[in-house]
């Protein structure tokens, strides 16, 4: 595929067809993307082993949390796919609902991680998806705090920051991501970010017409604090439930106004400071 | 399944069940332990089917059901009994079916007497031999399966105490492929009305097993066993089918085999065997357990379920035949398949002169299962033992047995990909801790063979759907890893030449052997496909065989497998085929291959009326085409392909030219599906509820506690906690049941090491109800010890809703959730569940009853070294267990 990058200015919040594009590819493929339909996630965790098989990332330790089956605990600089497991009593008293739901980097429209790093280390490709370069990462760790989703992290001993790629090296090859490929029931599904809102609307109706009233997408929205995900959930409950910040805003909307702010801050601070000097020389 | 249908194989395959309209897994957490399989599964509930998931627990697969019914462990055919009785109360079942396919008409003999006449036995069983005699559970005017009974005259101790059943066992160990065989034909009534027609007796049989009942003894709430109940018969008949989906939730126990023919009694009377969408679906316990058994790693059976010839029984290959193969039916060319066998192995040298070399195959004279060996070393009678791909010291029941049967061997090789628990019990087993053991006394020669992985040789494997899937190496294997056939050949190899030139007799079958396979590589692999070739067998010019059909009984055709022959028909590896599925039907008959004759669905001429019209166009599958004047459909037929369903046996007619055009059940003598077994199982010709041999309440149904005819091991090792009420049994109040997670592999030989997995369940855990862990004090991600009359050992406590108490009896029963991966080697450690586990089986097949016994529990980690024992006696003081455990 022949793409080329040029400069230009990026925007850091609201909607954003082509963030691509917006990053300087030019010709760049369709963005693509994850919609992981939870309503038929089994807790195998095959993404999570395909993942750290494909990406060679390291054990995250052998920790017995208890946290019903979840023993990983949450996405991590060595865990960039994270099976959470929630038992919940049904509403009615009768009976359990178990939830699981494959967490994973959500590829952000605006990704703060991304917009925040002073060393062009995370780089938006031209499939839209947001990813580090292990050979440039310096470890500052300034993308850890700004990432709405608590993705990104360092890793202990090594000091850079990890997270999903989105298998970059697969999607070049033509590839669908590794946990993706391993998933049995289709509860990942790879593909063209448009095709997957779509099919992801159409489940949607077919499982709330089956009784989950409360079932939603998260992260489908491009009206959203984040311009909308990459990759993104169907869930069959709050996303409180899952550990999922309910509204993410990316940490990087404000910037611009703050800026302003500070700029008039220091103009008034300016304008004081010489007004008191003038009036201390009167 | 063999006893009910013909055939020791699932009777469908999982892809099948995308077309199902109500499944129904039970006895199996298939989300967990077959997540690839259960795609299907996730497909049929997108179709709008309802999937069911009975089980103790609350599981991944409970998660995703349209219903969650937990049930007391053991207890399985009390609910399954009480839906036959509503399925014959309610007038649901599928009559025509049932009338024209299976042997609800027949008639059986005046003098049978059910368990519901002598308070939980059939009659025929003898007190003093605790065996059954079958003679009156023959159909009316039918000649009696065998004549064992005189035959056993001359036997040694074994066969004699076996006396007439003894030769059951053997069928019911056959039956893995093929029903029992008897002579003449019975007498039916259609009209299901006659009182000793095989529906009647069924309705008498199951009378008790009421909604009622099946509350009160496996403590299934009434509405939520209707739900299920109005479920299966409103998804069965013409229209739609229903599935039963069963792992080794069903095996093991002590009826294990009744288990299954409950299931399959339900599924005949509701019209779902052979048809799409239906079926019993049987998930395997891993890679390739269907193809162990189709050619056998166990002492009782030959390649194709062909039984293992006993001492002084069969006296000739003549003899042997006549006793074990049919008058009619498929197996009735049980010669063929014999001869041809022998002939893929001796070769040239098996010739008619000399009866094939049929006299060099061994004779058995004793069961000779995993449990006896482990006995036969610890009492010094056996020497040797190989492991391979085999985790015993942690991966079978009562664990310490095992061990201290290891730790009496003069030689022990254990082939694997890690030092596994077996290859170090020697030096860090649980008996070194407590000083019980030794290592400077364990004479035991330890030898330890690193494995190749699947991925570093070619091979097959024969998976849950009888499907042969041939895998190609990847890369080559590391140092001195090696695959198992290159040990094997290479053994046998040397083996040979030491024994080259020897005059002694008892080396002929080991010299004569065709043990000539093609070597490649730098490491002298055998080729895989030409074993594979011999498996598939050859014809009198040499070339590779087609179908078992062309086998002959004259020596002219050689063939390693009967079952598996057309393997590599037309000279091509048939098991290697990949088709992608975008380019075939959902039946996929060109992905790899499967037994017999590439069928996807078994008896698949049940899914066509008698007349070989489609039930339904909705369940279209094989029928007959009158204009071609043969059989057509989605599947390849399992019948003869051009026999007219009208066709009608003539007088004395034999094999499967006595089978009728409308018995869709090829493989039994009268064509059948079998509602009630009158040959072939040791413990009854019908489904009985019995406790588990260690309950927590008394049978509520009968003064027969457990099944009666259970094998059981009497030895100071493998004492048995008390049951259901007797003195003592309060000591260990408590239900467990032990199982598998997705995140690990049966014992861990292969999880326990690999981080990625080890990450996932890193630590040995029981899980309780918050109930139990208030009772007990348990602390949540504290410790618990579980303790039985064999020992005590430690998890970390995981309080979860999953596990419910239940009402049984009017009393409230806790169950103990106890996965079994872990064991003191590897990245994560922990004790294993099999220490806890008594050894006592399943006489038809000699399963070990894991999924259901009784324990205490209290908070706290274990005591360690010898306080371990003390605490351990103190239990079994109070428990009043014998030292031996009774039967």
């Amino acid at each position: 595929m022949s793409v080329s990058v040029t400069t230009g200015t990026n925007r850091l919040a609201g909607p954003l067809a082509d963030p691509a594009g917006e990053a300087g590819w030019e010709g760049a493929p369709p963005r693509v993307g994850f919609f992981t339909d939870t309503s038929v996630c089994i807790g195998c965790k095959a993404c999570e082993v395909a993942c750290k098989e494909w990406n060679r990332v390291p054990d995250d330790g052998f920790r017995f949390l208890g946290h019903s089956y979840d023993n990983t605990g949450g996405l991590s600089a060595s865990t960039w796919r994270h099976v959470a497991f929630v038992e919940k009593p049904l509403p009615d008293g009768k009976g359990l609902a178990w939830l699981m739901s494959s967490d994973v980097c959500k590829h952000c429209t605006h990704a703060a991680c991304l917009d925040v790093c002073p060393t062009g280390a995370l780089l938006r490709t031209e499939f839209g998806t947001v990813v580090v370069q292990e050979d440039v990462c310096n470890g500052c760790g300034y993308c850890v705090p700004a990432c709405p989703y608590g993705v990104i992290d360092q890793r202990p001993g090594d000091g850079r920051a990890w997270k999903c790629t989105l298998c970059y090296d697969r999607l070049g090859q033509g590839l669908e991501p590794a946990c993706a490929k391993a998933c049995p029931t289709k509860s990942i599904q790879f593909g063209p970010l448009d095709e997957l809102r779509q099919r992801a609307r159409s489940r949607l109706a077919e499982v709330r017409a089956s009784g989950a009233a409360s079932a939603r997408l998260y992260g489908e929205d491009p009206g959203d604090g984040v311009g909308g995900a990459g990759a993104f959930f169907l869930l069959l409950d709050e996303p409180e439930v899952y550990g999922l910040p309910p509204d993410p805003v990316v940490t990087t909307r404000d910037l611009p106004s703050m800026w302003r702010r500070a700029a008039v801050a220091a103009g008034a601070l300016l304008a004081g400071a010489a007004a008191a000097f003038l009036g201390a020389a009167q | 399944m063999g006893t009910s249908f013909g055939r020791g194989g699932a009777t469908t395959f999982p892809a099948d069940l995308q077309g199902s309209d109500c499944i129904v897994i039970q006895g199996s957490n298939m989300a967990e332990c077959h997540p690839v399989a259960f795609q299907w599964v996730m497909e049929a509930k997108a179709r709008g089917a309802k999937v069911i998931h009975v089980d103790p627990r609350f599981t991944r697969t409970s998660a995703v059901a349209d219903l969650h019914v937990p049930l007391r462990a053991g207890s399985d055919i009390a609910f399954l009994g009480g839906l036959i009785h509503h399925v014959l109360t309610q007038g649901a079942d599928f009559r025509e079916y049932l009338v024209a396919y299976t042997n609800a008409p027949t008639i059986l003999r005046e003098d049978f007497a059910d368990t519901e006449d002598l308070d939980g036995l059939f009659s025929g069983f003898d007190p003093a031999t605790r065996h059954y005699d079958p003679v009156t559970w023959q159909y009316e005017g039918m000649k009696v399966a065998a004549a064992a009974g005189q035959r056993d005259e001359e036997h040694d101790d074994w066969v004699r105490r076996r006396a007439r059943a003894g030769h059951e066992t053997q069928r019911a160990d056959a039956m893995g492929s093929h029903g029992a065989v008897f002579g003449g034909r019975p007498e039916r009534d259609e009209t299901l009305q006659h009182p000793r027609c095989v529906y009647q007796v069924l309705r008498r049989h199951f009378s008790r097993y009421t909604p009622e009942l099946v509350e009160e003894l496996c403590g299934v709430p009434r509405e939520l066993f209707l739900e299920v109940a109005e479920a299966i018969c409103s998804n069965s008949g013409r229209e739609r089918t229903t599935a039963f989906v069963y792992a080794v939730g069903w095996t093991h126990h002590t009826v294990g085999v009744q288990y299954i023919r409950t299931a399959a009694i339900l599924q005949l009377l509701l019209g779902n065997i052979g048809r799409p969408g239906g079926g019993i679906m049987a998930l395997r316990g891993h890679a390739s357990i269907q193809g162990s058994t189709d050619i056998p790693t166990l002492f009782n059976i030959l390649p194709g379920y062909i039984p293992m010839p006993h001492a002084h029984h069969d006296q000739d290959l003549a003899a042997f035949i006549a006793g074990d193969a049919g008058d009619t039916g498929y197996w009735g060319n049980m010669g063929a398949y014999t001869v041809s066998l022998l002939k893929a192995w001796w070769g040239d040298k098996a010739q008619p002169e000399n009866d094939f070399c049929f006299d060099y195959l061994p004779r058995l004279d004793g069961p000779a299962g995993t449990y006896q060996t482990v006995a036969g070393q610890i009492d010094g009678t056996v020497k040797g033992y190989f492991l391979v791909g085999e985790n015993p010291a942690v991966g079978s029941a009562n664990a310490k047995m095992q061990r201290l049967g290891l730790a009496n061997l003069d030689w022990l090789v254990v082939r694997d990909f890690s030092l596994i628990e077996s290859a170090t019990f020697w030096k860090d087993g649980p008996e070194i801790e407590t000083g019980e053991l030794r290592p400077e006394e364990i004479g035991t020669e330890v030898f330890f063979l690193p494995a190749a992985a699947h991925t570093e040789k070619d091979g097959s494997f024969t998976n849950t759907q009888r499907l042969l899937q041939w895998h190609h190496k990847a890369v080559e294997p590391e140092g001195d890893d090696r695959s198992d056939l290159w040990f094997y050949y290479h053994l046998g190899r040397r083996i040979r030449d030491k024994l080259a030139g020897s005059a002694d007799e008892m080396d002929r079958p080991i010299l004569d052997l065709t043990w000539e396979y093609p070597t490649e590589g730098p490491l002298a692999e055998p080729s895989a496909e030409a074993v594979l070739r011999e498996v598939n067998g050859w014809g009198p010019d040499g070339r590779a065989l087609g179908s078992y059909t062309e086998l002959a009984a004259d020596g002219s055709t050689a063939c390693g497998c009967w079952i598996y022959c057309g393997c590599f028909a037309g000279e091509v590896n048939q098991t290697a085929r990949r088709r992608p599925a975008s380019e075939q039907s959902w039946v996929a008959p060109e992905w790899g291959w499967a037994w017999p004759a590439n069928r996807r669905i078994l008896y698949n001429r049940a899914s066509a009326d008698p007349g070989g019209r489609p039930w339904s166009e909705r369940k279209a599958y094989v029928w007959w085409d009158e204009d071609q004047g043969r059989w057509t459909g989605h599947d390849v037929p399992d019948f003869e392909p051009t026999k007219h369903p009208g066709y009608v046996p003539p007088e004395g007619a034999r094999a499967e030219e006595a089978i009728g055009g409308a018995d869709p059940f090829i493989m039994q003598a009268d064509g059948k599906g079998w509602l009630y077994v009158p040959s072939g199982l040791v413990d009854g010709p019908l489904p009985t509820h019995y406790e588990p041999v260690e309950s927590p309440v008394p049978n509520p149904l009968y003064a027969c506690q457990h099944n009666p005819v259970r094998e059981g091991m009497a030895r100071p090792e493998n004492p048995y906690n008390p049951s259901g009420g007797a003195p003592g049994s309060e000591a260990f109040p408590f239900v467990f049941t032990t199982y598998r997670l997705t995140e690990h592999h049966t014992a861990g030989g292969m999880s326990r090491w690999q981080p990625y997995l080890s990450e996932l369940q890193p630590e040995m855990f029981c899980e309780v109800s918050p109930a139990l862990a208030a009772e007990r004090g348990l602390e949540p991600l504290g410790w618990a010890t579980i303790v039985t009359a064999r020992t005590a050992i430690e998890a970390r406590v995981l309080v979860t809703d999953r596990m419910a108490p239940l009402k049984v009896g009017g009393r409230t029963i806790h169950q103990v959730g106890l996965p079994y991966h872990w064991g003191p080697n590897g990245l994560v450690r922990g004790d294993a569940a099999n220490e806890l586990l008594a050894v006592v089986m399943d006489p038809n097949v000699h399963i070990q009853e894991a999924k259901c016994a009784t324990c205490d529990v209290i908070p706290g980690r274990r005591p360690r070294g010898p306080a371990l024992l003390a605490l351990v006696e103190r239990y079994r003081r109070q428990a009043q267990s014998p030292p031996g455990g009774g039967r």
